[in-house]
């Protein structure tokens, strides 16, 4: 399966499928193993014509495609540079149904977090700072060197992450850091039967994480919050009852409440639930109401010794896809020349 | 940053049952204060979600003022309360995203208070002149290096393109 055009006269009529990734860290492609021998009856529903990770397509077979030739592409990733925005707009073109796999392409996640910084910024502590790197004549990556037989180009590394709908108009999505395995599994089953929701639409549950947790819930008034290192929690105890930040109240289904299940708080990697806008904001407004304080001075308290990386909390796996998209962006910063 | 001409937006989040009115009293008993606020009528200071202040810096306000009944004043108990503490957090949380403190503001005023809101309104504008216009959408504009890059890519890329034409 090397060649698009090659498999395309084996496989004849199978509908395609393209696998993808961009800013991502591949979890995405160990979850969808994760189907486990369910992964024959996709290679029998489908021809499968990309997929980085696991085999050898080639880009220049993706370009020679008719518009609209992939049925179903699975792009994980956030976009961060001008090569994965390139590829983001040829599988468009190129795919009928596209969707937004996990939570990179979805809203960002952990490569979103580099909307803390700018690319200046990122440049100087990858290629200067970090402890085991010797750069005296401050090299940096260019993104055109002339070599005998031409010019060579690297893609362009941008300020800002952006989400895959952000870049591109998106079908589908599929949350999750990564998307679990049987939701993963649903979702291909629903593609194959062609019962597929309306566009735009987030495939999964319409409730949250505390939903599918089966901790006793009684009343939230919190005085502190701790990281998890400070306590051993109870194991039936609501952890926020406990004043571990737990952002399952915020957090859609889906993934079974894996993590209270082993006594640690949700981190929010299924993102926002239907009709949310801000899943930082919606979290914030849970939080600050358990917050078992009446007077300015003792609520910052609070707030500053509990939650000392707010953004980090509350945006870890969304910064990109939130209404701010990132941090002020230093004075004078125009893309990071 | 100050511009001599910069005019702020402003959008105001008012309580129904006190700060709205506040406002219509400093109406009726004419004291002037800055125009700046655009005023947004909400049954209750607890009613506005931090997706109402975080929208409205998106998508263009220089500044946000939510204004509510005094604690232990509320029409809803103590609904304004829970107002207090999503303020605090959400200004912890503005903090660390590089939003200058000053720019969203939570201010009590009660139905007889039109002279003190008019006061805390020419307070917030004058205060949002200081620090200039925020701009937020500008902070993710990249500039023309991004285009440039990917028309290369479709340059390199248009003799494969070319095959199938």
């Amino acid at each position: 399966m090397s060649s698009a055009s090659g498999a395309a006269t084996a496989a004849g009529t199978k509908p395609k499928l393209a696998i993808y990734w961009a800013a991502s860290c591949g979890g995405c492609e160990i979850s969808i193993l994760g189907i486990d021998t369910k992964i024959l009856d996709v290679a029998a529903a489908f021809e499968l014509v990309m997929c980085p990770c696991i085999m050898d397509g080639k880009v220049r077979d993706i370009e020679q495609l008719e518009d609209g030739a992939i049925a179903v592409c699975l792009f994980n990733g956030s976009i961060r540079n001008s090569e994965q925005e390139y590829m983001a707009q040829l599988l468009r073109r190129k795919s009928k149904v596209l969707v937004a796999f996990g939570s990179c392409a979805h809203e960002g996640c952990i490569p979103g977090l580099a909307n803390l910084h700018d690319k200046q910024a990122i440049f100087e502590n990858s290629y200067q700072e970090t402890e085991s790197t010797e750069n005296p004549q401050r090299v940096r990556p260019q993104t055109a060197t002339t070599v005998p037989e031409g010019t060579l180009h690297l893609p362009v590394f941008y300020d800002t992450v952006r989400t895959l709908d952000q870049t591109v108009d998106v079908d589908y999505y599929l949350p999750g850091c990564p998307p679990e395995s049987p939701k993963i599994w649903e979702a291909i089953q629903a593609i194959v039967a062609g019962n597929l929701p309306p566009k735009g639409t987030v495939i999964g549950s319409d409730t949250t994480v505390c939903d599918d947790c089966k901790r006793i819930r009684n009343v939230k008034k919190v005085k502190q919050f701790k990281r998890t290192w400070e306590i051993i929690p109870d194991p039936e105890i609501c952890l926020l009852e406990q004043g571990l930040l737990c952002c399952g109240i915020a957090t859609r289904a889906g993934c079974g409440a894996l993590c209270p299940q082993v006594n640690s708080p949700c981190i929010g990697c299924y993102g926002p639930n239907n009709d949310v806008h801000d899943f930082g904001a919606r979290l914030m407004s849970a939080v600050a109401s358990v917050i078992d304080a009446d007077n300015p001075k003792d609520i910052n308290a609070i707030i500053s010794q509990g939650i000392p990386d707010p953004v980090g909390t509350f945006y870890r796996f969304g910064l990109a896809g939130s209404l701010l998209r990132r941090s002020k962006r230093p004075a004078g910063s125009d893309g990071g020349h | 940053m100050s511009q001599t001409n910069f005019e702020p937006k402003i959008v105001g989040f008012l309580c129904n049952w006190c700060s709205y009115r506040a406002a219509d009293l400093a109406g009726i008993a004419r004291i002037t204060h800055a125009p700046n606020v655009r005023i947004v009528r909400v049954m209750c200071s607890g009613r506005v979600d931090p997706t109402f202040v975080l929208k409205a810096l998106s998508l263009g306000a220089d500044g946000v003022m939510i204004a509510g009944c005094h604690p232990g004043e509320c029409h809803y108990v103590d609904q304004n309360y829970k107002a207090m503490r999503r303020y605090h957090l959400l200004k912890h949380t503005l903090h660390a995203m590089g939003v200058e403190p000053d720019r969203v503001r939570l201010v009590w005023a009660s139905a007889a208070e039109g002279q003190q809101l008019a006061e805390a309104i020419d307070g917030l504008v004058a205060d949002v002149k200081k620090l200039g216009p925020l701009g937020w959408s500008q902070n993710w504009e990249e500039n023309g290096e991004r285009l440039h890059a990917l028309e290369e890519i479709i340059n390199e890329h248009a003799e494969a393109m070319e095959v199938h034409a």
